[in-house]
């Protein structure tokens, strides 16, 4: 945490050393008031249940030592790069490489991804790793279809990602139904939840809507934990049957897929084949989400994102408009939370917390709010980066927040993705003098 | 009757505490419009500084407890203010003219780092405190033996929140100060063509709204005897359902919006179930805002192009 007071017309002038010092030494005094006592003194209960507490001075001065630094290295990187706002000017050869690289590096890395369990086929942590980062990928491309497209702010998206899962674990468990069945219906009740929330409070304005999900993701949250009759409470539904390849089990029975086709049979089959589900699932979210794009229903999305009054002012129907794009979000959050629940083969409401709807959204932020290529990029960026950093479980989500502010504040419409609409006109028409002449009447 | 009346006291004592949280809420959302997200933990923060405050004096051989509380409630109003303008500073003030969506997710990001800094700073358990302010009064007791109880501490939450409010209301109505902010609120260009600091006063809200939600913090410690990493959350929304209830940008309102919520979460858990108390008062939200989007006392939204 940086303090950096600046006035930024003064910033870029006054570059003299004295300044630099003053803003530098003003910072390291607010952050030693600010840490003086949360991290200059640890509290802790002891074995009594009386706290007791210890002097961390050494600490306290490490972080005012690195505020100071880092705001001098800021203050110095502000004045060469220069204001934030100006139009950066990229050379034509640049420009043209970057547009090629964009263009196939969709194709490359869907290639890539399709190859992944061949080039990785022993690397059972590997294999794993990637069907997590692709059920992320469809969670953002779900998501992205309520935030990035038509503009609203969904906090409580992994309500339906729990809808879903639990819609499978409880079905399976009960009635004993297999997977295929369970997926539409788990998408059909995810995107059900997803209208029944949604045609009362999709009126609202944009923040009070963000808020209102957020309060519903917690309410199917506790009611999940609270329910313990149905949903077994805090301990979970266990015991979730495993995915068939459509009715052939994937084990070491005769009638398994691998005895039926004669090969000898491993356990990174079934890793192998939840890996190409998750992709089959999440290049349908892609798939359909591109198609709706160029209907006049994905159009009105995209218009209502960029201006929700003129919306109304062309006769659109901004309530269903809204809800066709919740509920479809909704239900490919109920997808991926069936698939959540037949690789984990155990679901608890610990998996569903406010957490994870905020990873899901920063990473359709990180992508671009829109951007198709983006938002794969970014699940993989940051599910990496939380694998990379496993072992520092609170660290990360500190560095998780401070990433999330400090790409609000340097790139708002996020790093890879460049947030188009589809349709715009692409030359200035001439209007003809008749036609903009005084009105009469 | 007796059962009732008792539950009415402790309803009124929640009840302040989400009022001192909601103001906050409000009032950063009457001058910005944007959900002050991290307001919730800047009310953890204030109370996890009051707990630190508090042991050292202990350590030091203070034994006046008025002299204690009152040296706690001081320090722990100024850091967490210097928070509130810091955050402020660091995660808002660059997004003012950015697209509306962006401060609410620099604001959930914020609430994140403090969250997380806190239990990366002072550990995820629990730390409690002894009770500080003990006794209380007998109102009356009933023939089957049930007892209606006000303890001191009960007393002393609702004075502080009474005090603090008429301060407040003096502040906003009779001050230079509270005339720029309700400038801010009407209309920041213009009242910044008049004269008026908007960057000065935009920061002195969060300022105050820090504090009282240091107050909060302080109050809570003392009530439950205990503070935790996580407590800002659930209480930062239900102090948000608060403001929403009340009217948002209402500074009675986020009051009113308070102890009704204070009130129906306490009456939900004496009379029905108290693992649904929390889904009580998130469903209040939903409902308030589909019925009544400006809530009891806020003004309907005026909406410009």
């Amino acid at each position: 945490m940086t303090a950096t007071p600046h006035n930024a017309t003064n910033a870029s002038r006054t570059a003299g050393i004295p300044f630099l010092l003053k803003t530098a030494f003003i910072n390291a005094a607010i952050a030693l008031v600010l840490f003086s006592l949360m991290v200059g003194i640890r509290t802790e209960a002891g074995s009594d249940g009386q706290l007791t507490y210890w002097t961390r001075f050494g600490d306290l001065a490490w972080l005012v030592a690195a505020v100071f630094g880092g705001s001098i290295v800021i203050e110095l990187l502000r004045q060469w790069i220069g204001p934030t706002g100006a139009e950066k000017l990229v050379p034509a050869s640049v420009q043209s490489g970057v547009s090629f690289i964009g263009r196939y590096l969709a194709p490359a890395l869907l290639i890539f991804t399709l190859l992944v369990p061949v080039i990785f086929y022993n690397q059972r942590y590997i294999l794993d790793l990637a069907i997590l980062v692709l059920t992320y990928v469809m969670l953002g491309w779900g998501l992205n279809v309520v935030v990035g497209l038509a503009g609203l702010l969904d906090l409580g998206y992994v309500a339906f990602y729990a809808v879903g899962a639990y819609s499978y674990g409880l079905l399976a468990t009960s009635f004993g139904w297999s997977f295929w069945i369970c997926l539409p219906l788990a998408g059909i009740l995810a995107a059900f939840w997803g209208v029944l929330l949604g045609f009362p409070v999709l009126r609202l304005r944009g923040d009070y809507l963000a808020i209102v999900t957020l309060a519903f993701g917690e309410i199917i949250r506790l009611v999940i934990i609270n329910w313990q009759s149905l949903t077994g409470g805090p301990n979970g539904v266990s015991g979730i049957p495993r995915p068939t390849f459509f009715g052939i089990p994937l084990d070491n029975s005769d009638d398994g897929l691998a005895a039926k086709l004669g090969i000898e049979y491993s356990p990174t089959h079934r890793i192998v084949f939840l890996f190409y589900l998750i992709l089959a699932l999440a290049l349908l979210t892609n798939w359909v989400t591109i198609r709706l794009r160029r209907l006049p229903i994905g159009r009105a999305w995209e218009a209502l994102r960029e201006d929700e009054v003129a919306c109304r002012a062309l006769g659109i129907n901004t309530t269903t408009t809204k809800l066709t794009a919740f509920a479809t979000g909704a239900m490919f959050g109920g997808f991926a939370g069936a698939f959540f629940a037949t690789r984990q083969g155990f679901i608890s409401p610990e998996s569903f917390t406010f957490q994870e709807s905020a990873l899901v959204l920063a990473i359709v932020v990180l992508g671009g709010m829109g951007s198709q290529l983006g938002v794969a990029l970014a699940a993989l960026t940051m599910i990496g980066g939380f694998e990379l950093f496993r072992s520092l479980e609170s660290y990360r989500m500190l560095v998780f927040g401070m990433a999330m502010v400090l790409i609000m504040i340097w790139r708002p419409r996020g790093i890879i993705g460049h947030r188009a609409p589809t349709v715009y006109l692409t030359k200035a028409q001439a209007i003809s003098s008749d036609l903009v002449k005084e009105g009469h009447g | 009757m007796d059962y009732f009346a008792q539950q009415l006291i402790n309803g009124l004592v929640l009840g302040s505490i989400y009022g001192l949280i909601a103001i906050g809420y409000t009032m950063v959302y009457g001058i910005v419009g944007m959900i002050n997200f991290a307001h919730g933990d800047v009310f953890m923060i204030g109370g996890f500084i009051a707990l630190i405050t508090f042991l050292i004096l202990i350590s030091l051989g203070l034994t006046a407890i008025p002299v204690i509380l009152l040296v706690v409630l001081l320090v722990s109003m100024a850091i967490t203010a210097l928070y509130g303008w810091t955050i402020e500073r660091i995660a808002y003030r660059p997004l003012r003219h950015s697209f509306r969506l962006a401060p609410m997710l620099s604001a959930i990001g914020m609430s994140f780092v403090l969250t997380n800094y806190s239990q990366v700073a002072q550990g995820a358990r629990v730390k409690p405190i002894p009770p500080v302010i003990t006794g209380g009064y007998t109102l009356h007791e009933s023939a089957d033996g049930f007892v209606i109880q006000l303890s001191n501490i009960q007393i002393i939450v609702v004075i502080t929140t009474i005090v603090l409010l008429a301060i407040f209301t003096w502040l906003v109505s009779r001050t230079r100060l509270g005339r720029d902010m309700r400038a801010c609120e009407q209309d920041q260009t213009m009242a910044a063509l008049l004269g008026v600091d908007v960057d000065r006063t935009i920061s002195m809200t969060f300022v105050i709204g820090a504090a009282l939600a240091a107050v909060a913090g302080l109050m809570y410690l003392l009530y439950y005897g205990l503070v935790d990493f996580f407590m800002g959350f659930v209480a930062g929304i239900k102090a948000f359902t608060a403001a929403v209830l009340g009217g948002i940008g209402s500074l009675p309102g986020a009051m009113l919006g308070g102890l009704a919520i204070g009130l129906i979460e306490t009456f939900w858990s004496a009379y029905f179930s108290v693992e649904y108390k929390d889904v009580a008062a998130f469903s209040i939200l939903i409902v308030v805002l589909i019925f009544m989007p400006t809530g009891l006392l806020g003004r309907p939204e005026v909406e410009k192009v």
